[in-house]
């Protein structure tokens, strides 16, 4: 399936919905991409900086407790979490920095809501050498106020949004803003498959790498593909990544989380495939949360970085076709799935692929031990420990574990249980 | 022909340039701007433009952002403006600026048909580029609504081809990199790009982003067919006392400006 037909449309969705003033710089940016995409020399260097520096491949993980607490299908978990930065934002930021640095352009600017990939561009500028400008909404840098730090420590300006909603949304028209105004001397580092083209193909690409790895791994340990792909959607570059190089293969079937907030139906949530309607937002034709008047609607998330009205075109395209399926998850699921993961597995997971995890509850049960399902665990929770330590405060602890988080002690895969040693006598 | 097209050709006649003054629909009210229209018209004004409130203004600068945000805490929708064009009925023609998506959500087709019977002349869409605009250049085209498409100091003279094939009244020139707001100082390149236009087209070239003098206003004058004056009069309208009055007396002066530069015959053709 060639996802992209004429104009950078995925069916009808994407196209190139900015400022003239930006038309000229798109083009430019496709043609470049287009060369270093065929240009061996930049894909090499690409791979040397995601093994060297960022460290892929990262480990496709059997989860065994949490496979046995939830009692379905078996699941493993692309660990994304691990790389440099704790998430998979900087497979795209290493490749857009790199291709600014290929391209002449002495500065990136970017947007973040969570700080991720404002971070993910400031430690991918700092080790390249450029000038790095990350706009921030106000809100999203008091309740992020870490990464703002850790952006600054590298080196980056944060530019504070105050317009609008002060959240993502305005982030990134601020950014927008930035470019059509530098664009001659700047390289916008978009965070995900969203945006103008070729913004939505190029950071597929660049996080594909995530599902190429996976084919691979998962290729070697169970000899087939596996049967679900799961992973979580705000802008949706993590779930795109994973799913993209498997959607020639119909047997893989592939579901995309959203933030449900405080339910769908209470309008309080982010849940854009779920729950929006097709339009035009910053640059491209895809679903929105939106008013019957186009004014685009505030969202809620307990995670800044799913906090978003929009959603990559290629995913509005998706869930047309039906090849991957788009459900919400609450906050509260969501918090519980953070807490499930933690105390299953001792990994603790951010609140965005948190509500992947959630889901999993739903999904899993319902499938046998034959079945192999992947989720896309696309960040660490470090960032999100104090956040969730205020909203929950002291209820996590041993007594208020979750019924299905049960205490059974994991079995070792090279020498068997503690029990079956103490049982089978002296070593 | 239509509104925005005989004006020019009565402009060119007097070797006079269009004074294009915005407001934002509904800023602070629809009241205030249905005043603003007939009050602009007497001003001098040869064309309005009408904003429509958007939540997401990604070509505006400050002043126009909190315009739209004070439109949209009134509730001010697409279909509030066009009807606010159809009750105004403005002695020169009315030109509606919209992001696309308020448009989308309408219904293009729907929009146009509407638009055009209430009055309205002519669109500008700041965020549709012409290689995208083939729904509304096909709606707008039989009910007579003008198209009208920006060309930026960066456009190639590929894209100012592209351009020009679809845009009908005029073409908006943006005389900066950047978005709309006040400036001290414009740019030498507006002068290039306004030449390198007339070389492919004669759809007359309107200049705005940051033209906020009656001295710059003149200066543009003498480079393109008409001069659009925006966050400087809704600057205007964000101080508190008779709004209406100090639109008028600022368009007033923008129109002697510009046209001590007509009298020198400095236009084109």
């Amino acid at each position: 399936m060639a996802s992209v037909t004429q104009k950078g449309r995925f069916g009808k969705y994407g196209g190139r919905y900015v400022p003239e003033t930006l038309i000229p710089a798109l083009d430019e940016l496709e043609q470049e991409y287009e060369r270093y995409r065929q240009d061996r020399l930049f894909q090499e260097e690409l791979a040397y900086y995601l093994q060297r520096y960022c460290g892929r491949p990262t480990p496709l993980y059997l989860a065994e407790r949490l496979t046995d607490t939830l009692g379905g299908a078996r699941i493993y978990l692309k660990r994304e979490d691990l790389l440099h930065t704790g998430a998979h934002k900087i497979n795209n930021t290493m490749g857009q920095v790199l291709l600014a640095h290929r391209m002449g352009k002495g500065r990136v600017i970017a947007e973040t809501g969570a700080g991720q990939h404002g971070v993910a561009t400031a430690t991918a500028a700092a080790m390249f050498g450029l000038a790095c400008d990350v706009y921030m909404g106000a809100e999203d840098m008091v309740r992020q106020e870490l990464n703002v730090f850790r952006m600054r420590l590298l080196g980056a300006r944060v530019i504070p949004v105050e317009s609008g909603s002060r959240t993502l949304k305005d982030a990134i028209n601020e950014a927008l803003r930035d470019w059509v105004t530098n664009v001659r001397t700047t390289f916008y580092v978009i965070g995900s498959v969203v945006g103008p083209h070729p913004y939505p193909s190029m950071v597929r690409d660049f996080q594909s790498v995530i599902g190429r790895e996976v084919r691979a791994q998962i290729t070697a340990e169970i000899e087939r593909l596996p049967d679900y792909l799961v992973a979580c959607v705000g802008g949706g570059s993590n779930a795109m990544g994973l799913f993209y190089p498997f959607i020639d293969d119909p047997e893989v079937k592939m579901v995309g989380v959203e933030a449900g907030g405080l339910g769908v139906a209470t309008g309080h949530h982010a849940a854009t495939l779920v729950a929006g309607t097709p339009g035009v937002l910053h640059g491209a034709f895809s679903y929105l949360l939106q008013d019957g008047a186009g004014q685009i609607s505030s969202t809620h998330s307990v995670s800044a970085g799913l906090d978003y009205p929009g959603v990559g075109p290629e995913h509005s395209y998706f869930k047309e076709t039906g090849r991957a399926q788009y459900v919400a998850v609450s906050d509260q699921d969501a918090l519980e799935g953070f807490r499930l993961l933690s105390q299953t597995e001792g990994i603790i997971p951010a609140l965005e692929p948190a509500h992947a995890i959630a889901y999993l509850r739903t999904l899993v049960p319902t499938l046998s031990r034959d079945h192999v399902v992947v989720v896309g665990l696309s960040g660490r929770g470090d960032k999100d420990v104090q956040h969730v330590s205020r909203i929950v405060q002291s209820s996590i602890d041993a007594s208020s574990r979750p019924a299905d988080a049960t205490p059974r002690i994991r079995q070792s895969k090279f020498a068997g249980t503690p029990a079956d040693k103490a049982q089978g006598g002296p070593p | 022909m239509s509104r925005i097209g005989a004006t020019f050709d009565r402009l060119h006649g007097e070797h006079r340039q269009a004074l294009v003054p915005f407001v934002v629909a509904g800023d602070p009210d629809l009241a205030t701007t249905g005043q603003a229209v007939r009050a602009l018209a007497r001003a001098g004004a040869d064309m309005i433009e009408l904003g429509v409130p958007f939540s997401d203004p990604v070509a505006d600068g400050p002043i126009n952002q909190r315009a739209y945000q004070r439109a949209l805490a009134g509730g001010v929708t697409v279909r509030d403006v066009i009807e606010l064009v159809g009750q105004a009925r403005s002695a020169v023609p009315v030109v509606l600026l919209s992001y696309y998506n308020p448009i989308v959500q309408y219904g293009v087709g729907r929009f146009c048909a509407d638009a055009a019977r209430h009055g309205v002349d002519g669109v500008v869409i700041p965020d549709l580029p012409a290689d995208e605009a083939d729904e509304l250049v096909t709606a707008a085209r039989p009910v007579g609504l003008d198209t009208i498409f920006l060309l930026a100091p960066t456009s190639t003279d590929a894209r100012i081809r592209v351009v020009a094939g679809r845009s009908s009244g005029f073409i908006y020139g943006v005389s900066v990199t950047g978005v709309t707001g006040v400036r001290d100082r414009l740019p030498e390149e507006i002068q290039e790009l306004v030449e390198r236009i007339r070389k492919v087209t004669r759809v007359p070239v309107c200049v705005g982003f940051g033209v906020s003098t009656p001295v710059q206003a003149r200066r543009v004058a003498e480079i393109a067919d008409g001069v659009i004056v925006g966050s400087a009069l809704v600057a205007l309208l964000e101080q508190p006392g008779d709004k209406v009055a100090r639109l008028e007396q600022f368009v007033r002066e923008l129109r002697e400006a510009m046209d001590a530069v007509g009298a020198r015959g400095a236009g084109p053709s």
